[in-house]
């Protein structure tokens, strides 16, 4: 799909050495509208600066989700609101989230739970240093540090049981130093030294991975050393015979297309190494389908291909082995992406259905037909009464007149039942014309199963749901509410009944939250799960929390599910890696890493 | 939630049972037409609303399970697919119910009637009944039954109606269709019909399988089918058998459903309805064709006194709980679940080892009354007991029955005299009782001339009759029993010399009674502990001992198996001396029961149970098994070669076990050994 249209000529050779994505910065063109839900970034940075600082902890935050300056708090008041300037939603208060909260979770603004406010630096252990490597890197002229705040920042991912861990201010095993390259020939250098002296090296992209990958296994007991690659952010683009940040492809009218959740954290190498997914991969692809050539540096030395060809047939792929390899066979330092143009224009749209069920047949059509727009997500009731909460105040009278009008239409005049309906958001992508006629074409389809189109707004905020969730989960967590997402893809005839097993599967166990299909195959779905509840009063509520994605995790690969869609193996779902892709799959698997990394300098215990 | 439910319990004694409601007590005084033209207003799965039964059809005929096996099978045929869709639509309707709630209310008012006639108390367990809301609420059910009489599903859709839970269907067979009139009735009180062997017919498995996982799949009723397939002629449960099980479990396999729950209900008779008739079938007098003017001619039945009946609802038992560890489900990933799928071998010995100990829960929750213990007694000795005697008996019988775990229902507070006086009341068609002395014999026995034959089935009436609730309370002695057989045979008292005899007759007789393939170690254990509990034996590290005190239990409970050891051995003598080479399997039975007859009249037998043809049949059952006979196919018939040498040692090895000099002496040896305390 990526590279049929006319538009698409434009392949061009991106090359980015292990490209960290950074703020986007403000965007001049106002025709894009995609990017208002994202963080803007609230000055216009020199392009020579560097994205990220090497002390992340200076704009992010410590023990929780994204930048320091934006959280969700209840005002004394009792009223929800978002802090800071950088989202659409910053500022701005809304007013239904504190009803919804306490109403959902049986929570109470009065019992909070606060972290932490400051890291104990006292509590992290003093570094296991190997001198003669330390001596070494810094003989090669590389930047490394010991400081405990580095090193603690660098420890985790956003699991729920890492995130809460810091909160309640316990710190683990961390790296015993931080060391950031900025080209291709540093890591060369640190990745042959690490060898020379034996110590264990974990690639630290964005650090925004959910499946434990970044921890430190406790079972290693040579030094660690975290591999930073935030610093190597230069895109050398064809086109304008300049380097580059990668968004500022932007500003030159051309986009990757691959937009992660994560996106405004995550990092290029870190959706190599994951096998990473953007929510408008029907347009562009997922990352498997956007690289074109990817350099990484293991023990054994350079693996990348010898030229740009656009497909080759040489034996199974060496690309493969390298997507999806979670950092356990070396660093990833540059990819070459295809970009495409800007799209000219973008709608949000939005459709509601009368129950799930006719949902899931209207996207599984849709999926069939093969005309599914940049993204279509589906949500249930639940977090469609989740959206709702997060609607902010409505400013005049005649808007809320309005939204009255529209519910008394689809629930009294269309008889749709607001305990059981559903809706499904929309982003159209493309030239203006084509982008008008694909919309009908999909709200057609819709209208056969029931659906009716319920406009802009809607769409809009589901999309904007997705990049405040994880900023929600912290205000749940100062209110005693932890919660978690967790995912899936599955065959489209398994979509309603493992939704409903994994469901009730939560139920059994504890109170449960929404369900949403977010991605649409023509063989399948990706299937997300949110869950969140209430732990005032339970003794361990991490550990009743991850029974629980346990016995769920367990009701997914029953059902035909996959292990995961896009977040990854890491070292929270190895133990079902056997059963997912068989024993000789494993072993297969197992083999490469014995080549590439008999030593196990990359021993983050990852995936195998 | 129910799983542990399932594995025997090793404290028989602690086994909680709820205890009971007589349903009848309000009938007898409110208004029956007001009763079933009362509101019915049923706790429904997830508040679903049922469909019409021409919907039901509709989406049968729609699914893509059977699409699929349609198109095959007119491939296969080479008819056309319309052809075939229309077979399927035939089948489905000579299969459907047609539930309604007219018929069912006319049932209600008329069996109400005839219930309050017929039994003195219809005792349900009402926490059962509430268990059993909370189920139907939460999961699909299904009811499991036990089958004793047809009076079963009539009384189970009755009790559904009476506590307002959702009416069942249930799987009926065959041959009531033809019943004129009374087929259509049943339909519409929820019976669909299955032919009683459609083995190689896809299409017809194709649509009965997906008409039953739909109905469970909707949540529409609950789906009631009897796991022992068909009417126990003895009283002893059936092999239970799997195919229905698996129907209704590959929903939750296959991931369409969360759970299905198993509700295994006990229904037991303190005086069965079919007795006689049972007795006579089992003799070769060929079962009545159902029909209508049958059913009318057995309106005498109407005016006799059945006792108390009583049902027993277990508690519900998940089917996810039960295949956890057991049953991959991702198995059913790879192939799109509209495509039949045979079971796989763990599946099937998954299947085999629930129905086994769904039947045997079953068994636990039947039931048993006073005359069980008398009925045994009696029939160990067929010249006749003293009235003070069998007082005396009765009351070692029921407090070892009951230290063996047995459902015994005992008046509270009566003397044992008064119990046995009103059971042998009750059952005074089949006692001769003068001079305080009573016996088993021929109470309304035609007074002009019989032949001796004759004689011998009338005697035998009685004797299969009687046996019918002896068999009652085999299970509970079963696995001791075994054992005392097995200590008797077995050349010393080392345990694995023991064991392999307990082994070997828990082989012989598993298609008799209910052993769980592969629990034979378990049973073993279980029965050392109940008699080492009784201070019957001692069990060291690697010999059994029997206690000085053990004898008298140990000769009671080996003469309990003693009718069915001497009835293999007939079997065996008859492989043995009378067969020749071309024995088909159909005349097996008549021959079998003439060389009995024979025994009998020569004075050589005293056995009568011999004659049974349920006997004959599991012991021919067991001969294959073991392999001392082979069936061979001869053009369409089959016949039966018999390998002599083995069948003879088979037959020594059980006549090691020969308790007949026994008989008897357990009781004066136990009077003997209290005299000397």
């Amino acid at each position: 799909m990526a590279s049929n249209s006319s538009s698409s000529t434009a392949q061009q050779r991106l090359r980015i050495i292990a490209g960290h994505l950074q703020k986007r910065p403000e965007d001049e063109n106002a025709s894009v509208a995609a990017q208002e839900c994202k963080a803007e970034a609230p000055r216009s940075e020199p392009s020579s600066a560097t994205p990220v600082p090497r002390r992340r902890q200076e704009i992010m935050k410590w023990n929780g989700w994204g930048y320091s300056d934006s959280r969700f708090l209840f005002t004394k008041k009792g009223q929800a609101e978002f802090t800071g300037k950088r989202y659409r939603l910053s500022g701005l208060i809304l007013p239904s989230l504190k009803d919804w909260f306490e109403g959902t979770f049986g929570a109470n603004l009065q019992h909070r739970s606060p972290a932490t406010p400051s890291l104990n630096l006292s509590a992290v252990a003093p570094p296991n240093l190997n001198q003669p490597f330390v001596e070494d890197l810094k003989a090669a002229g590389l930047v490394v540090s010991h400081d405990p705040e580095d090193r603690v920042f660098r420890a985790h991912g956003h699991c729920l049981h890492e995130v809460f861990a810091l909160r309640e201010g316990r710190i683990g095993r961390v790296p015993d130093m931080v060391v950031w390259p900025s080209c291709h020939s540093d890591v060369e250098k640190i990745v042959e030294l690490a060898c020379k002296h034996n110590v264990c090296l974990i690639p630290y992209g964005g650090g925004t991975s959910v499946s434990s990958a970044l921890e430190c296994p406790r079972e290693e007991t040579r030094s660690i050393v975290s591999l930073d690659t935030s610093q190597m952010v230069s895109v050398y683009m064809h086109a304008c015979r300049q380097y580059l940040r990668i968004r500022r492809l932007n500003e030159h009218g051309y986009c990757t297309g691959h937009e992660p959740d994560s996106m405004e954290f995550s990092s290029l190498g870190g959706w190599v190494a994951t096998r990473a997914s953007g929510m408008k991969k029907n347009i562009y692809g997922n990352i498997e389908d956007l690289v074109v050539h990817i350099k990484m540096v293991t023990p054994r030395g350079v693996i990348e291909k010898s030229c740009l060809g656009p497909r080759m047939s040489t034996g199974p792929d060496i690309h493969h082995f390298i997507l999806g390899s979670e950092g356990t066979l070396g660093v990833v330092t540059e990819v070459t992406l295809k970009i495409r143009p800007l799209p000219e224009y973008q709608k949000y749209g939005s459709v509601v259905f009368p129950n799930f069920q006719q949902g899931v047949a209207c996207l599984r059509e849709v999926a069939r037909q093969r005309c599914a727009p940049a993204s279509i997500r589906l949500m249930d009731n639940e977090q469609f009464q989740f959206g709702h909460a997060l609607k902010p105040q409505v400013s005049s009278m005649f808007t809320s007149f309005l939204d009255g009008l529209k519910k008394f239409y689809i629930t009294k005049f269309k008889g749709f039942d607001p305990q059981h309906l559903c809706v499904a958001t929309l982003l159209f992508e493309g030239d203006r014309g084509k982008v008008l006629q694909h919309e009908k074409q999909v709200y057609d389809i819709a209208a056969k199963f029931g659906g009716l189109a319920a406009g802009e707004d809607n769409g809009q905020r589901g999309y904007m749901l997705t990049f405040v969730i994880a900023y929600l989960r912290d205000l749940g967590m100062d209110y005693y509410v932890i919660g978690e997402s967790f995912e899936t893809s599955v065959p489209w005839d398994r979509v309603l009944d493992l939704c409903r097993n994994v469901k009730e599967r939560i139920v059994r166990e504890c109170k449960e939250r929404g369900v949403q299909v977010t991605q649409t195959y023509d063989a399948g779905a990706c299937v997300y799960f949110y869950f969140a509840f209430n732990y005032r009063g339970l003794n361990d509520p991490v550990h009743v929390y991850e029974q629980v994605e346990h016995a769920a995790r367990e009701e997914i690969l029953a059902n035909g599910g996959s292990l995961s869609h896009h977040h990854g193996v890491g070292k929270l779902r190895k133990e079902w890696m056997k059963e997912s892709v068989s024993g000789v799959g494993l072993g297969m698997l197992k083999s490469v890493k014995e080549y590439v990394d008999p030593q196990n300098i990359f021993g983050n215990r990852n995936l195998l | 939630m129910a799983s542990r439910a399932l594995y025997s319990p090793r404290h028989p004694m602690l086994k909680k049972r709820d205890s009971f409601e007589d349903i009848l007590e309000e009938r007898r005084h409110s208004s029956d037409l007001r009763y079933a033209l009362r509101c019915y207003t049923p706790t429904l799965y997830k508040g679903l609303v049922p469909c019409k039964a021409s919907m039901l059809k509709s989406i049968v005929l729609q699914s893509d399970h059977l699409q699929y096996v349609i198109k095959q099978v007119s491939s296969e045929s080479g008819d056309s697919t319309e052809c075939v869709a229309e077979e399927a639509s035939l089948i489905l309707d000579e299969m459907a119910h047609r539930l309604q709630l007219s018929t069912v209310r006319f049932f209600v008012f008329t069996l109400s009637k005839a219930f309050k006639r017929l039994f003195r108390s219809v005792c349900v367990n009402e926490e059962g009944i509430q268990r059993l809301q909370q189920a139907v609420q939460e999961h699909p059910v299904v009811l499991l039954p036990s089958h004793r009489s047809y009076m079963d599903f009539l009384m189970m859709s009755y009790l559904l109606y009476m506590y307002d839970l959702p009416l069942p269907v249930i799987a009926a067979g065959m041959d009531f269709m033809s019943m004129k009139f009374v087929g259509e009735m049943l339909r519409m009180s929820g019976a669909f019909f299955i032919r009683r062997s459609f083995g190689g017919d896809k299409l017809y498995w194709a649509v009965f399988s997906e008409y039953v996982k739909t109905m469970l799949r909707n949540g529409y009723a609950p789906i009631e089918f009897f796991l022992e397939g068909t009417r126990s002629r003895t009283c002893k449960s059936l092999t239970p058998k799997t195919g229905l099980l698996n129907i209704v479990m590959e929903p939750f396999f296959k991931g369409e459903l969360f759970d299905v729950n198993l509700v295994p209900v006990s229904i037991s008779y303190e005086r069965i309805l079919e007795e006689s008739l049972y007795a006579r079938e089992l003799l070769g007098i060929p079962k009545p064709k159902e029909s209508t003017s049958g059913l009318l001619k057995a309106r005498r039945v109407l005016s006799e006194d059945y006792g108390s009946m009583y049902v027993y609802f277990g508690h519900p038992v998940s089917v996810r709980s039960l295949t956890e560890g057991k049953i991959t489900r991702s198995q059913y990933n790879l192939l799109p679940r509209c495509i039949p799928q045979k079971p796989s071998a763990d599946t099937h010995e998954f299947l085999n080892d629930t129905a086994f100990r769904l039947v045997r829960i079953q068994e636990g929750n039947m039931v048993l009354k006073p005359w069980v213990l008398i009925a045994t007694l009696l029939l160990q000795n067929p010249d006749g007991m003293d009235l003070s005697s069998l007082a005396e008996q009765t009351d070692w019988l029921r407090h070892l029955a009951l230290a063996f775990g047995a459902f015994l229902d005992w008046p509270d507070h009566a003397a044992c005299s008064e119990v046995i006086s009103c059971s042998l009341a009750l059952h005074r068609h089949l006692l001769s009782v003068s001079a305080g002395h009573v016996q088993l014999s021929v109470t309304d026995a035609p007074q002009v001339e019989t032949t001796p034959e004759e004689a011998v089935f009338h005697q035998a009436v009685v004797v299969l009759s009687c046996a019918s609730y002896r068999n009652q309370i085999l299970h509970v002695f079963l696995r001791p029993a075994l054992l005392a057989v097995a200590m008797q045979s077995a050349n010393s008292n080392r345990k694995d010399d023991v064991y392999n005899c307990f082994n070997f007759l828990r082989n012989m007789f598993s298609s008799e009674f209910i052993l769980c393939p592969g629990d034979s170690v378990q049973d073993f254990e279980e029965a050392c502990y109940l008699l080492m509990k009784r201070g019957v034996l001692q069990v060291l590290e690697h010999e059994i001992v029997m206690s000085a005190s053990g004898h008298s239990t140990l000769a009671f409970l080996s003469s309990v198996l003693d009718p069915f050891l001497q009835g293999y051995q007939v079997v065996s003598r008859y492989l043995c001396e009378e067969t020749n080479e071309n024995l088909t399997e159909k005349e097996f039975i008549p021959a079998v029961r003439n060389f009995a007859l024979k025994l009998i009249l020569a004075g050589r037998l005293k056995c009568y149970e011999a004659l049974s043809s349920d006997l004959q049949k599991n012991a021919l059952a067991a001969f294959l098994r073991l392999k001392a006979v082979m069936k061979v196919k001869v053009g369409d018939q089959v016949t039966l070669k018999v390998n002599k040498i083995a069948v003879n040692s088979l037959e020594d090895t059980l006549g090691k076990s020969d308790v007949i000099s026994h008989q008897n002496s357990w009781w004066s040896s136990m009077a003997m050994f209290e005299i000397a305390i």
